[in-house]
């Protein structure tokens, strides 16, 4: 009775990565969600518990302290030299889960998209993401998609949640900061929020300057691995090293002495600085490390920071001192002292 | 870029340090008045107090342009900006003057107002391009450096015919403001401050050149000494001051000279006396009314005043009570003898205008001079 003849599947076209856009109904949870899911995301982060495709992803679970962190990710414009959103949202996540000592484990990201959203834009913000994780060898392993009508959003925001695993004798926080410590740098300072600023203000500035975002991971196991007794690890982020400085202040009960002729900047910076009215000091990084430990562990702490790529121009910026009201000073190359205060509202130009 | 750290070298900072301690007389005191905010800011980022004797003691003038404008017309803007269909566009620094009532440009942004900041009149002429549908309104402020650059908007939108763009003017004249500071009673008649010389504006001095202060220097027996806004620039000033003033004399000299002539930028000088005119008076916060203190738009240009296509009205609000902007724009008070410095009026929770801008005295002494009350209070516990 039976034809025995098979029931055709139906035909779906493929996603149009290059002038397709993002649709409400990429959001609704029908097929369309799928595709996009199936075609662009799980092609790009493939990894074996993402390909079970179940809400949530199970893992074979630690000994030990864990971390988690969450970071959610609006930056304007989306691209700019040196990354975009995607590798963005993978550095910093990873980065706020090894301030911690931690090693990153795993990742989940979600995503909010805004209907009209080209798919071209949407896959290199997805590559950039994937590059980043397998990179830093942390897989994303589970994920969720909205998407919200034209105007809602800025084109496209991504929260990111990471896990991470602190080995056994690490003890790394912000309230950690002793009297004495000495303060590091790994880097240059400001490049990021500087790169993205030229780009955001279209000043007609040229300049090679590029963000420099990055993930930490590695960086910070090879200074644990030296030195497991580090005080504090704090990736200066928004508002700079400034802010950060006076956050670890307060959280330790400490003060702080900055040397200005210690500051890693770069020339670029420095200028673009001077043209704004803006001090460096508040200036976002995204792949650049604070850490804070004894005098005694500052030289072989700074020797394993130059010999990683990402460490190279580290240095050794100031010290910790005990201090009732928690200042973060600075002995300027003028030999005068002042203070370096938390960073009140956004940093605005200055007008003449 | 080069000549930035040229200016900032510690060894030759040390070395005029050294000179002014053994050019100032240790029988007197020298109070000078830094006149600009860009001055302000640089005594304060560098800490140019430790490096002087106790005997010289910085006034910070009233060369602050967010500062000296009056309450009255940061509300004309903030009702400006809720005009429907409006785009409010200004500098960065003004978008965080409060009101009497703790409104401010960047709250009402948040409520649903078109403000956006612009680094300048060019960017704001670019917007009023861009959104024809709209009235863009630039609220134009600060003193002779940013006047030019507002004279070539209003006349470039005139050549365009833009029909949908307005100067919202509030540009003020520096020599009418210090010629008020010397005429003022405090300083005249009642020498409550002291005031024995002045360092003389860098920018504003590039426009408008060296010879209009040679009226204070006549007139009111005070040496001017023009320098840049570079921390060495603003020692340099000081040591020429002290000398001037150890040698009985009154002149202006001009230590910026890598940029200022003595009769400044003419083209400049030119626009602005095409496209402004004097106002009979103008109010300026601290100040009070100041005759010819300030610019209007020409009528030749009205359709591109703001103030008569939105038929802006005058208004007079004083200040809080508590607040002493007034006083310390004066130089008759120092931000710390304001009782709500650093308690009610931070720089998150600014109540004066002093308290906004970096180059104001108190965000300037609060976000950078706290530090020396801190010491010298610590000096006392371990004594």
């Amino acid at each position: 009775m039976h034809s025995g003849g098979k029931i055709k599947r139906s035909y779906t076209r493929s996603l149009d990565l290059k002038k397709g856009c993002i649709e409400m109904v990429h959001g609704s949870g029908g097929r369309a969600m799928t595709q996009l899911i199936d075609q662009l995301f799980l092609a790009a982060f493939d990894n074996e518990f993402l390909r079970q495709m179940n809400d949530q992803a199970c893992f074979p679970g630690f000994n030990g302290r864990m971390v988690i962190s969450t970071d959610s990710h609006v930056i304007t414009p989306l691209f700019f030299p040196g990354g975009n959103i995607g590798s963005l949202s993978v550095n910093g996540t990873i980065n706020d889960v090894v301030m911690s000592g931690a090693n990153p484990a795993y990742l989940a990201a979600s995503f909010i998209l805004e209907e009209g959203f080209p798919l071209v834009d949407l896959k290199r913000i997805v590559d950039a993401m994937a590059k980043a994780a397998q990179g830093a060898q942390v897989p994303i392993v589970t994920g969720d998609t909205k998407v919200v009508e034209r105007d809602s959003c800025d084109g496209v925001f991504i929260t990111t949640t990471g896990v991470g695993m602190v080995p056994e004798g690490i003890a790394i926080s912000s309230n950690n900061a002793r009297p004495g410590d000495k303060i590091l740098v790994s880097g240059t300072l400001g490049d990021h929020g500087i790169a993205i600023m030229l780009l955001r203000e279209n000043l007609a500035f040229h300049c090679t300057l590029e963000s420099d975002t990055a993930a930490l991971h590695d960086l910070v196991a090879n200074m644990v691995a030296a030195i497991p007794n580090i005080h504090v690890l704090r990736d200066p982020t928004r508002g700079g090293v400034a802010t950060a400085l006076n956050e670890i202040a307060h959280q330790s009960s400490v003060g702080m002495m900055l040397y200005e002729n210690q500051l890693p900047i770069l020339e670029p910076v420095n200028a673009a600085c001077e043209f704004l009215g803006l001090d460096p000091l508040y200036v976002a990084n995204e792949g650049k490390l604070i850490a804070i430990c004894a005098p005694e562990d500052a030289d072989k702490l700074l020797a394993t920071m130059h010999k990683h790529p990402l460490g190279e121009n580290a240095a050794i910026i100031g010290e910790v001192m005990e201090d009732m009201h928690c200042f973060v000073q600075m002995e300027t190359r003028f030999g005068s002292k002042r203070v370096v205060d938390w960073l009140s509202g956004e940093q605005l130009p200055r007008i003449c | 870029m080069k000549y930035i750290d040229e200016f900032r070298d510690g060894a030759l900072a040390q070395k005029i340090s050294a000179n002014i301690a053994i050019e100032a007389n240790p029988a007197r005191s020298y109070h000078l008045m830094e006149f600009c905010g860009g001055h302000t800011h640089a005594i304060s980022r560098y800490g140019i107090v430790d490096l002087l004797p106790d005997n010289i003691h910085m006034i910070h003038g009233p060369g602050c342009p967010v500062c000296v404008l009056p309450i009255g017309r940061v509300e004309n803007a903030i009702q400006l900006a809720q005009t429907p269909d409006l785009i409010l566009c200004s500098y960065g620094d003004m978008l965080r003057i409060p009101t009497a009532t703790g409104m401010n440009l960047l709250k009402i942004k948040a409520q649903g107002a078109d403000v956006r900041m612009v680094y300048s009149s060019a960017d704001a002429l670019k917007i009023a391009q861009d959104n024809p549908e709209h009235q863009v309104v630039f609220l134009a402020i600060g003193f002779e450096t940013t006047t030019p650059p507002t004279a070539v908007a209003i006349k470039q939108a005139q050549a365009m015919g833009l029909r949908n763009f307005s100067v919202f003017c509030n540009h003020v004249l520096t020599p009418s403001a210090i010629s008020h500071i010397l005429q003022s009673p405090e300083v005249r008649q009642l020498g409550l401050v002291p005031l024995d010389g002045f360092i003389g504006p860098a920018h504003v001095s590039t426009v408008i050149g060296s010879q209009p202060y040679e009226y204070f220097t006549e007139e009111f027996q005070k040496p001017v000494v023009i320098a840049g806004f570079e921390p060495l620039d603003v020692m340099q000033a000081i040591l020429m001051l002290i000398r001037q003033l150890n040698e009985g004399r009154a002149e202006v000299e001009n230590e910026f000279s890598r940029a200022v002539l003595p009769t400044g930028n003419v083209k400049a000088q030119v626009l602005v006396a095409d496209v402004f005119e004097l106002r009979r008076t103008f109010e300026w916060r601290g100040l009070g009314l100041v005759p010819y203190s300030a610019l209007k738009i020409k009528s030749a240009y009205a359709e591109f005043d703001a103030e008569k296509r939105f038929q802006i009205t005058k208004l007079s609000i004083a200040d809080n009570k508590a607040c002493e902007c007034g006083a310390i724009l004066r130089g008759v008070k120092q931000p710390q003898d304001c009782k709500i410095f650093g308690t009610v009026c931070t720089p998150e929770n600014p109540i004066g205008s002093c308290m906004v801008s970096s180059e104001g005295a108190c965000a300037a002494h609060y976000n950078y001079g706290r530090l020396r009350d801190h010491n010298f209070s610590m000096k006392k516990i371990n004594a």
